[in-house]
């Protein structure tokens, strides 16, 4: 009984990979030559990705974790606040659909 | 004028051969002949222009596309020239291995229409047995992983059965569900007095949207597309004149809504006679209603024609004879007593409806 519970508590952790994004299925990611913009294209919808946003969703590959993201960004992008508004973004897309 | 900004969208009607006989059917009253289609190595060829012009979005539509045979190929046109695809079928004549091959070619969405939550009303509707089609095309397109959305058509018929049609997109698997209150144009028109409801009915199907948005905390998009009789307030239609979207018809008509072939004088190019840059940024069909400089009082001075960009031409063409009038759903439109009329007379209940049989004219191809 001791030995389940303490085996429980063990599994605990690895039950929750980290997040490694990825974008949707009904979600297509690109870049627009016409408008020189990067675009998330839906069913009825097309999303223009303003700023950094699309830099940040060409990592999302389903291979990389959000801490790898951050740490991408962290690199090319010095003294932006990666780690806090990059998390921040990668959730709203994900409570969107567009990214799970 | 030109330097127009690119559209975003075409509507591609493959075909306005369609199984179904729906009497509020957005295809002209004048269909065009099977003969006289785009092949498909012209609509490779249209998609590469529209993918270069800007449009990033495509509905593969109709009539039926599905009775095009090479949808497969134009499918895979689109998706070369970047183009995003969206099926828009009545469901009937969809197989698991057509499915599959549209799939394959890049096809990333199904629209599906439903004219009903009741099988043998939906295909009273539809003039044809289709309901049980349509039930196991939605299980084919969640089978294959694609989203689905259904079409709904909305009307003195079915208005009522609000609550039971949501049920049904959400047990079809379907992530949106667009209720699109009947505009009326060419057949809907026609069809006007079978097919407008009454405003009771409206406002209990709108209290109804409410209930169910709220239910489904965004796990389905409902889409409320407002009927412009009752509201007093003109639609922003198409987001403007030759501004978001163009239509090619399955003759390769190119038109700024696919009702403007109704305007008389209106002249739309054609993709085989010219190319479709020329067309959105120089033609004459697409600049004649661009902007405002076209627009007469009220609307010229009117604080809301950045918004609405005066509503419909085709609507204020067929119920005023002149395409640049204010659009008559507009309360400030000298004409609007001509909609009022009509959306204000009692109409027969639902039951009436059901037990008298609403008597539509449906939708079949002319003697042309």
């Amino acid at each position: 009984m001791t030995a389940d519970t303490a085996k429980e508590a063990d599994t605990t952790p690895a039950a929750t990979p980290p997040w490694r994004p990825a974008l949707a299925p009904a979600v297509h990611f690109r870049h627009d030559r016409v408008r020189d913009a990067d675009l998330l294209v839906l069913p009825e919808r097309v999303v223009v990705l303003r700023g950094t946003a699309g830099e940040i969703l060409r990592l999302c590959d389903g291979i990389r974790d959000v801490d790898a993201i951050v740490a991408d960004l962290a690199g090319r992008f010095p003294g932006a606040p990666v780690a806090t508004e990059v998390p921040a973004f990668l959730g709203r897309l994900r409570r969107e659909g567009w990214l799970r | 004028m030109t330097g127009a900004p690119p559209p975003w969208a075409m509507l591609a009607e493959l075909t306005h051969g369609c199984p179904l006989h729906c009497p509020y059917c957005s295809n002209p009253l004048e269909l065009v002949r099977r003969s006289r289609e785009l092949t498909g190595e012209e609509w490779a060829e249209v998609l590469r222009q529209a993918g270069e012009l800007g449009v990033v979005h495509t509905h593969l539509s109709g009539g039926e596309p599905l009775l095009r045979t090479d949808l497969e190929t134009i499918t895979a046109a689109a998706e070369s020239a970047g183009i995003y695809t969206q099926l828009v079928t009545s469901g009937v004549g969809l197989t698991k291995a057509r499915l599959a091959a549209l799939v394959d070619a890049g096809l990333r969405g199904v629209q599906l229409s439903v004219q009903h939550s009741d099988p043998g009303a939906s295909d009273r509707i539809a003039g044809r047995r289709s309901f049980t089609a349509k039930e196991r095309a939605a299980a084919l397109v969640r089978d294959a992983g694609l989203p689905l959305g259904l079409n709904i058509v909305l009307h003195r018929d079915n208005l009522d059965a609000l609550d039971d049609l949501v049920e049904l997109g959400a047990s079809w698997g379907a992530q949106r569900i667009e209720l699109a209150n009947t505009q009326f144009y060419g057949w809907a028109l026609r069809n006007r007095t079978a097919l407008l409801p009454t405003r009771e009915q409206l406002a209990r199907a709108r209290d109804a949207v409410e209930r169910w948005r709220e239910r489904l905390d965004g796990s389905m998009d409902l889409v409320w597309v407002v009927p412009d009789y009752f509201d007093g307030v003109a639609k922003p239609c198409m987001g403007g004149w030759g501004a978001v979207s163009l239509t090619v018809a399955p003759d390769g008509t190119a038109l700024p809504c696919p009702a403007a072939a109704t305007i008389p004088g209106l002249d739309p190019p054609n993709v085989r006679d010219h190319r479709l840059d020329w067309i959105w940024n120089h033609s004459g069909a697409f600049n004649h209603y661009r902007g405002e400089t076209w627009m007469k009082d009220p609307c010229r001075s009117c604080a809301h024609r950045a918004e609405d960009f005066g509503g419909c031409r085709c609507q204020a063409y067929a119920l005023t004879g002149d395409a640049a009038a204010a659009d008559p759903a507009c309360g400030l439109s000298p004409h609007h007593g001509l909609i009022r009329a009509l959306a204000g007379a009692p109409g027969p209940g639902p039951d009436d409806t059901a037990a008298a049989g609403p008597g539509y004219v449906y939708r079949k191809p002319g003697r042309g």
